[in-house]
């Protein structure tokens, strides 16, 4: 008999409700009991991941127990506060507005990452957007080496590749939107004694699509072991607005629109979640191609961009190494 | 020195000191760089500006390929293929 596994689109299909019971009783135990903290704060950036972790953390704490923060910044899409706050209202939490723009400025993310961009495009300036892409990375085999995509005021649009320079120089920047929200969370909880939510999927906690103490920073992440069309069926149980439903996930971040498949992911990511599961259970690349409907070849990229991803990945979940064990802790 | 093993020189020095830190590990000119987890894709970035700085020509992004990337023999070729076009004056594709 063949133990060839079996897979069809399906194998991603969760029994809602028991998922749900199960997330609520883990993020009970943990929240209350190991960390001995009395509710939750989640940073809600209007998008699907941290609308599902809020309103997890309201059935498994109380909406009493919540707090939602909305963090925009200048660069922030003004949708992303709008369904932060259709969320809030529909799920009934606590809501605080925390403009970070100021805290970006004093540390001088926008001057740094301009001062970056000039340096490979000299007429960036006042009025100019930018976001950061990838090449086609499916349909051959090429080094996954980002361009600068910007927008003058006048419409125009210009894509350059980055130098190592001035795409470490954009990253390090940029990163400061992450850290900055991550200050304001904790301020909150420790504000009122609660534990932050980290709001990644399992594509973001795999492949290290997070920014080191920055989003990746939390104290639980509920998650995180689910694919991100598993979010989706979970946010249909929840009840999460509609519209955020439908909303196309977006990295937020630069002041012209990214995709999450441009900035970080091949593929799109109904694609990207059967990718990553053919990885996990050693689905060979022709049997996956058929379901995922792509070439065996795209699917043998896909799966050597998840092994180089989680290489790296494995430097930004690393916690602080120290030379022996502690005794005692 | 013939200009391919000079090259392969200075690519496995640059190698060395900036992904191995030193360690003593023999690099071999087939180690491909990402599947033994020598260069990561920054690394990568960080080769093309070695070379562009190097030896005076551009690297296209149709060039970045493992092809041309991933290993001291396979860069030495490149460069060295480079060199030549851009001797011959093709406007420097390798």
């Amino acid at each position: 008999m063949s133990s060839t596994p079996v897979i069809s689109r399906d194998v991603l299909k969760l029994d809602v409700e028991r998922e749900t019971e199960r997330i609520v009783a883990t993020i009970r135990e943990q929240v209350f009991h190991q960390l001995k903290r009395k509710g939750a704060v989640i940073g809600v950036s209007g998008g699907i991941d941290s609308s599902v972790v809020a309103y997890l953390c309201a059935r498994a704490f109380g909406k009493d127990r919540v707090v939602v923060l909305f963090t925009p910044e200048a660069d922030s899409s003004p949708d992303s506060l709008r369904l932060g706050r259709m969320l809030a209202e529909a799920l009934g939490v606590r809501s605080f507005l925390e403009d970070i723009s100021g805290i970006l400025k004093g540390v001088r993310c926008y001057e740094r990452r301009d001062a970056a961009i000039r340096s490979v495009v000299p007429e960036y300036g006042e009025g100019y957007k930018s976001k950061i892409v990838l090449p086609n990375l499916i349909d051959s085999d090429r080094y996954a080496v980002f361009s600068i995509v910007v927008q003058s005021p006048t419409g125009e649009m210009k894509k350059v590749r980055l130098s190592l320079d001035a795409y470490l120089g954009i990253v390090a920047a940029t990163n400061c939107k992450q850290r900055a929200r991550k200050v304001i969370e904790y301020h909150y909880a420790d504000l009122y004694q609660y534990a932050v939510a980290g709001t990644p999927n399992r594509l973001e906690y795999d492949q290290g699509f997070f920014v080191k103490n920055g989003d990746g920073s939390a104290d639980f992440k509920p998650i995180a072991h689910l694919y991100k069309s598993q979010v989706y069926q979970l946010a249909a149980y929840l009840g999460v607005p509609e519209e955020i439903q439908g909303r196309p996930s977006t990295t937020d971040t630069y002041s012209l629109e990214q995709s999450q498949e441009e900035f970080y992911f091949a593929v799109p990511l109904q694609q990207m979640d059967l990718c990553l599961y053919g990885k996990n259970h050693d689905i060979s690349n022709e049997e996956l191609a058929p379901i995922v409907g792509l070439e065996p070849k795209q699917v043998q990229r896909v799966y050597a961009m998840i092994d180089g991803k989680r290489a790296v990945a494995r430097y930004l979940r690393s916690a602080p190494l120290l030379v022996e064990e502690i005794e005692g802790l | 020195m013939p200009v391919a093993e000079t090259v392969a020189q200075n690519i496995r020095e640059f190698i060395t000191a900036n992904f191995l830190y030193g360690q003593e590990r023999p690099l071999k000119d087939d180690d491909s760089f990402l599947g033994e987890g020598i260069v990561d894709s920054t690394g990568v970035l960080q080769l093309v500006s070695y070379l562009e700085e190097t030896y005076g020509f551009t690297v296209e992004e149709e060039e970045l390929t493992p092809e041309n990337m991933d290993s001291v023999g396979s860069v030495t070729a490149y460069v060295c293929r480079k060199l030549s076009a851009t001797a011959g004056g093709n406007g420097g594709r390798a």
